[in-house]
């Protein structure tokens, strides 16, 4: 999932300084699931922000708020429409994908982020959630026994530990484990450690975001006049 | 302080609220600034209920809860210390104090030291004054009653 996390009250207030009428909206998918932007997190920022505003006499601006199942998607964006007439601004408390969304749909719309949208990640525990994939567009997981030397190898590394793996350690941060520590480990459960003794050529990287922004294209569910962009 | 304190106190069923009841039993005197909202355990407790009493004016907020290792549902009140401390962050980056909101535990037998907590907790806002977002008294009652209407709709929806 996308994982995100909250701006500070003081930095949402200031952006919307120059605004009367805000609508807050929630992503009801990955920002949901990360406790950052659904509806829950909505409302208490709703509640966060008009007490803020209150207390530097801006009481009169309006706050409401309300949540869409998903940001990133038209169709769910709709029912999201016959509101926002009514608003001058919109705080959006989705990913980065979710507030662009939103811009490219109401071009005459401020759209500010509530949120700092961080990295695809997994939950690792209650509260806790760390970075998996940086998405390249070039998977190579099947070499690396599942464990992805660019996401978790601090240095990008591909033939093996730097010199700073301390007892399975990062030297870039005590609390952050060698990713090429995690790759051998697992490669020794799996039995195919010999597979890291060939030299890894470099990575090639024009499937990544140098190359301006991507896309994916499947052809067969594009129907014609539907593909408005 | 300009107006009597108004503090709101979100009590666990199974001992708080227990306690403030039998704080009246034992007719001890603490300040009748307190109003009590009863919830099933502090585990049920939103960080939005808390910013929602301070929105509406109140001028302190107290969670009380079972003794540690004491909760009816295993860690409602670990959990409900842990949404207590990330209110007060909130207060702090919304600009009010976070000393008006305090956690607490206590057992259903401690009828004294439900009185202490609401007389600790009155001082302590009298000495900060009143909530910068007070609304006029009667809105405040009125927004204090309509939560306690809905703890007690959503409390007896959990009982059906």
């Amino acid at each position: 999932m996308i994982v995100a996390d909250r701006k500070k009250i003081s930095e949402i207030r200031d952006m919307i300084k120059d605004h009367r009428r805000v609508l807050l909206v929630g992503c009801g998918t990955c920002v949901t699931v990360c406790l950052a932007g659904g509806e829950r997190e909505v409302g208490i920022l709703g509640s966060a922000l008009r007490m803020a505003l209150r207390l530097q006499n801006r009481g009169d601006v309006v706050v409401d708020e309300c949540t869409i199942e998903r940001q990133c998607e038209d169709a769910f964006i709709d029912l999201l429409a016959p509101r926002v007439s009514g608003y001058d601004a919109i705080c959006s408390l989705g990913c980065g994908a979710g507030v662009q969304a939103l811009a490219e749909r109401f071009p005459k719309m401020p759209v500010y982020p509530g949120l700092n949208t961080q990295f695809m990640g997994i939950l690792e525990s209650q509260g806790v959630w760390t970075e998996m994939c940086s998405g390249c567009g070039n998977c190579r997981l099947g070499e690396f026994a599942g464990i992805c030397p660019i996401t978790r190898c601090a240095k990008r590394l591909f033939n093996g530990p730097c010199g700073g793996s301390r007892d399975g350690k990062c030297e870039v941060h005590p609390d952050l484990c060698c990713g090429w520590q995690l790759i051998c480990d697992r490669a020794v459960n799996l039995g195919i450690l010999d597979q890291f003794e060939r030299i890894v050529p470099p990575h090639d990287w024009s499937t990544g975001l140098d190359g301006g922004p991507r896309k994916v294209v499947r052809e067969d569910q594009c129907i014609a006049g539907l593909c408005s962009r | 302080m300009n107006e009597e304190p108004l503090i709101l106190a979100f009590c666990c069923h199974y001992c708080a609220y227990a306690a403030a009841d039998l704080a009246g039993s034992m007719r001890l005197q603490y300040p009748g600034n307190v109003r009590v909202l009863r919830l099933p355990c502090t585990g049920k407790l939103e960080v939005n209920y808390i910013l929602a009493a301070f929105e509406r004016g109140v001028d302190g907020v107290i969670v009380a809860g079972c003794l540690e290792g004491g909760c009816h549902f295993m860690e409602g009140n670990l959990r409900a210390r842990r949404r207590v401390e990330r209110a007060r962050q909130l207060l702090a980056e919304i600009g009010l104090e976070p000393e008006r909101l305090e956690m607490f535990n206590l057992s259903s037998a401690e009828g004294t030291r439900f009185a202490e907590i609401a007389t600790t907790m009155v001082e302590r806002v009298q000495r900060l004054g009143n909530n910068p977002l007070r609304l006029d008294p009667k809105r405040i009652e009125h927004g204090v009653q309509e939560i306690s209407r809905q703890a007690e709709v959503m409390l007896a929806g959990e009982k059906q």
